[in-house]
C-alpha cells in the first residue's frame, strides 16, 4: 500500500512538469533557432563588410581576375545552354497560348521582358551558384579544415582579404555580364522556337523585342543580379570559412555539408530577395 | 639589470586556457630562450598544440599573461603585438601547404602577399630557400605530387623565406616512419644551427627529439612539470616520467633494435665519467652513404631492414664486448667501446665489415628491391671510423673525430646480386 501510494505521489509530481515541458519545448527550441539565426544574420553582415573593405587593396587586382576566371568565364559554357533552351521553351509555350488568341506578335515583347526582367537574373544566379557557389564553399571549407586558413593567419595574411573579397569583387563583376548573356541568348532561343520552327513572324518578333523594352528594365535586370552576386558570393564564402564551426559533423562529412547549405541557402535567398528586389523595382 | 641571454624571448606566466568547461591549460608557466631548441613534449591531447598557438597568437589565454622579450603581449599596442609577431613562423603538424599552389608558389606567398618586394627579389629568396631545402627539382610541383618528408621541406621552406627569429614546429615527425622521423628531427637541427633561429618544437617523439633540445618542456595533467636539459630531465622523479618516457622509449628501442639516445647518454655517463682520469675508450661511429638516393630509389621497408640489419650487426659484434651503440641521425650509429683501445676496436670493426658485406646486406636489402621502380641499380656505402676518447672529453667531440676518420668498410654493389 505504502509502496503504491509513494508510486502515485511519484507519477502525479511528474505529470505536471511533463506537460510544462511538453509546452515549453517547443518555445524554447523556436528562441534557440531564432537567436542563432539572427546571430549568423549579424556574422555574415560584418563578414561581408569587412570582405568588402578590403577588395580595393593594391595587391587583389590579380586575385580578382584570376577569380573571374572562375566564377565568370568557367561558367559561360552553361549559362548558354541553360539561357538557349529556356528561351526556346519560353518561345515554344507563348507561341502555342498566344495563338489562341491571335496575338503571336507579341512573342517578342513576352520573351523579352520575361527574360531581361526575371528568368535571366534568377537563373543565372542559380546556375553559377551550383557551379562556382558550390566549388567556393567546398574550396575554402577543405582549406579550412587542412589548416590552410590558419597557416593565413600565421604568415600576416589577412584570409578575408585574400580569399573572400576577390571572389565577392569577381562575383559582382561576372554576375551582370552573363546576364547579359544570358537574356541576349535566350531572346535568340526564343526567335529559334518562334520564328524558325513554329512560324512567327521573323520582322515582328525582332521589332516587339527592340519596341517593348526600355533601359529601366535592363537596368533592374542588372540590379538584380548584382544583389545576387552579393548574396550568393557571401553565402557560399561564409559557409565554407565557418565550416569548422559546425557543431552537426567535422572534417569531410563538415565540407559536404557546407556546400550543400550553401547551394540550398544561397537558391532560396534568391528567390525571396528576388520578390523583394522587385517590389522594390516596380513602384 | 637583467643580461639579454638570461632574459627569457618568451615567458608564460600563470596562462590558463579553457573551451568551454574543459581547462586544457591550467597556471602553466614557462620560460623560451633566444637562440636554442625547446621541445615540448607531452603525450597526445595533453595540450601541446593549443600552448604553442598562443605563442603565436591564434589563441588567447583566458587567464595569465605570455611576455615577448619581458613584455606583456596583450599590453601592446595592435602595431607593436604584430611586429612581434611577425617574427615568428610556424610549421603545421599537417604542413598547411596550399594544394592549389605550386612548392614555388607556396613559398613566395609569404612574400607576396606580405611585403614590397619586387619580383626579381622575391624570386632571389625563394630559390635560395629552394636551394637550401634541396627542393629544386620539386620546385613547379604541386604538394600532391610530393612524398611526406618533400612537403616537410616545403613547409619548413616557406616557414624561413620571410627569416623569422622563432620557428614553432607542430609535431613535425607526425606520421613519418622512423627513418622519416630521424630525417626531418636532423633536418630542423641542421638548419636551426645553419639561420641561427630560436626553435619550439612540439612532439612526442621521445628520446629522438632528446639529440636536437637545448632544452626539454614537459607537459602533464594541463601544466608544465618540468623545464631543464634532456640531462636534467633524468633527474627528474614525477609520475610524468612513468607514463610518459618510458612508455614511448620502450616502443622505440624495440624498434630500432639499439638504445634510445637517451639511455645512450646515461649509459656514457655511468660508465665512463666515473672512471679514472687517463683512462680511455673507443668510439666507433658508422654511416650509411647514399640513404637518400636509396629512398627515393627503392621501398622504405627495404632501407628500414638495412638499418634494422645494421643495429643488429652492431649489436652482435660489439656488444659482445660490453659496447653500447645508438642511432646519431637517419644514416648514422654510434657505439662505445668502453673497455678496448684502438687496436682492438679495429679488429673488431673488420671482423663485423667482413661479416655485414658478406651476410648482413643480404639480410637487410634484397635485389629485386633495389631496382624497384626505376630500374637503375644503386650503391649502397658504408663507412666507418675509429677515435679514441677520454672520460673528461666531450662526448660529441669524440664521435665528431671518429666521423671525421671514416674509411669505406662495405659496400652494395650492382654487380653482386643484380
Amino acid at each position: 500500500m505504502a509502496l503504491d501510494a509513494d508510486r502515485n505521489g511519484l507519477i502525479a509530481s511528474k505529470y505536471p512538469l511533463h506537460i510544462g515541458m511538453l509546452l515549453t519545448k517547443p518555445c524554447a527550441l523556436l528562441g534557440r533557432g531564432t537567436i542563432n539565426w539572427v546571430n549568423s544574420l549579424g556574422t555574415s553582415a560584418i563578414f561581408l563588410a569587412l570582405a568588402f573593405l578590403k577588395i580595393l587593396h593594391p595587391k587583389q587586382w590579380a586575385k580578382i581576375i584570376q577569380q573571374i576566371y572562375y566564377i565568370g568565364a568557367r561558367s559561360t559554357m552553361i549559362i548558354l545552354l541553360v539561357s538557349v533552351f529556356t528561351g526556346m521553351v519560353l518561345g515554344l509555350q507563348s507561341y502555342t497560348a498566344l495563338v489562341k488568341f491571335g496575338a503571336q506578335g507579341a512573342l517578342g515583347t513576352l520573351v523579352a521582358l520575361t527574360l531581361v526582367r526575371e528568368l535571366g537574373p534568377v537563373l543565372t544566379a542559380i546556375m553559377i551558384t551550383a557551379r562556382a557557389g558550390s566549388a567556393i564553399a567546398a574550396e575554402i571549407g577543405i582549406q579550412r579544415i587542412s589548416e590552410q586558413i590558419d597557416a593565413l593567419d600565421t604568415m600576416r595574411i589577412d584570409p578575408l582579404r585574400y580569399l573572400i573579397s576577390p571572389r565577392i569583387a569577381a562575383a559582382i563583376i561576372s554576375f551582370p555580364i552573363l546576364t547579359a548573356v544570358f537574356d541576349i541568348v535566350g531572346i535568340i532561343g526564343g526567335y529559334i522556337s518562334g520564328v524558325l520552327l513554329l512560324g512567327a513572324n521573323a520582322g515582328t518578333y525582332v521589332y516587339r523585342v527592340q519596341a517593348s523594352m526600355d533601359m529601366k528594365d535592363v537596368m533592374d535586370g542588372f540590379i538584380k543580379s548584382i544583389v545576387f552576386a552579393v548574396i550568393v558570393s557571401t553565402v557560399c564564402c561564409y559557409q565554407g570559412y565557418f565550416t569548422h564551426m559546425r557543431t552537426d559533423s567535422y572534417g569531410a562529412k563538415a565540407v559536404g555539408l557546407s556546400t550543400t547549405s550553401a547551394v540550398v541557402i544561397s537558391c532560396v535567398l534568391i528567390l525571396v530577395s528576388d520578390y523583394i528586389v522587385t517590389s522594390l523595382l516596380i513602384r | 639589470m637583467i643580461k639579454d641571454m638570461d632574459r627569457p624571448l618568451i615567458e608564460f606566466k600563470d596562462v590558463t586556457k579553457r573551451f568551454g568547461s574543459r581547462t586544457i591549460l591550467d597556471r602553466v608557466n614557462l620560460q623560451i630562450y633566444a637562440g636554442q631548441v625547446t621541445t615540448i613534449i607531452g603525450l597526445s591531447g595533453s595540450g601541446k598544440s593549443v600552448l604553442l598557438k598562443h605563442i603565436i597568437g591564434l589563441l588567447k589565454p583566458d587567464e595569465g599573461t605570455i611576455l615577448y622579450q619581458g613584455e606583456p603581449m596583450n599590453e601592446m599596442k595592435k602595431s607593436e603585438r604584430m611586429a612581434k609577431q611577425a617574427q615568428i613562423s610556424y610549421m603545421f603538424q599537417d604542413n598547411a601547404l596550399f594544394d592549389s599552389l605550386t612548392v614555388y608558389e607556396n613559398i613566395a606567398l609569404p612574400l607576396r602577399e606580405t611585403t614590397n618586394l619586387d619580383k626579381a627579389e622575391i624570386d632571389r629568396r625563394v630559390m635560395a630557400r629552394i636551394e637550401q631545402t634541396e627542393l629544386k627539382d620539386a620546385a613547379h610541383k604541386y604538394p600532391s605530387e610530393m612524398s611526406g618528408g618533400m612537403q616537410k621541406r616545403a613547409a619548413l621552406a616557406r616557414a624561413l623565406v620571410t627569416d623569422p627569429r622563432i620557428v614553432l614546429f607542430d609535431e613535425p615527425t607526425s606520421g613519418q616512419d622512423p627513418v622519416r622521423k630521424n630525417a626531418i628531427l636532423s633536418m630542423i637541427a641542421q638548419y636551426q644551427r645553419k639561420f641561427g633561429f630560436t626553435a619550439i618544437l612540439v612532439s612526442h617523439e621521445i628520446p629522438d627529439v632528446y639529440f636536437i633540445s637545448n632544452r626539454i618542456l614537459a607537459l602533464y595533467d594541463r601544466t608544465i612539470v618540468f623545464q631543464g636539459s634532456p640531462e636534467e630531465l633524468e633527474e627528474f622523479d614525477h609520475p610524468f616520467k612513468d607514463e610518459v618516457i618510458r612508455s614511448l622509449e620502450g616502443l622505440r628501442q624495440e624498434l630500432t633494435g639499439l638504445y634510445s639516445q637517451r639511455q645512450f647518454k646515461v649509459m656514457h655517463h655511468a660508465q665512463l665519467t666515473q672512471r679514472a682520469r687517463g683512462e680511455t675508450y673507443s668510439m666507433v661511429v658508422f654511416t650509411l652513404d647514399d640513404l637518400g638516393v636509396v629512398m627515393t630509389g627503392s621501398s622504405h621497408e627495404a632501407v628500414r631492414k638495412t638499418i634494422r640489419s645494421m643495429g643488429r650487426y652492431i649489436d652482435k659484434h660489439f656488444g659482445a664486448i660490453g659496447g653500447f651503440s645508438t642511432r646519431r641521425c637517419t644514416n648514422q650509429f654510434v657505439t662505445v667501446l668502453p673497455y678496448s683501445d684502438l687496436t682492438e676496436a679495429e679488429n673488431i670493426l673488420i671482423d663485423f665489415a667482413h661479416d655485414f658485406q658478406e651476410r648482413g646486406l643480404k639480410d637487410g636489402y634484397e635485389g629485386p628491391e633495389r631496382r624497384k621502380t626505376s630500374g637503375v641499380c644503386i650503391e649502397l656505402v658504408i663507412r666507418a671510423g675509429i677515435a679514441q676518447g677520454q672520460p673528461i672529453a666531450e662526448i660529441e667531440t669524440v664521435i665528431d673525430e671518429a666521423d671525421s676518420n671514416q674509411k669505406e668498410i662495405a659496400r652494395l654493389r650492382c654487380d653482386v646480386r643484380g
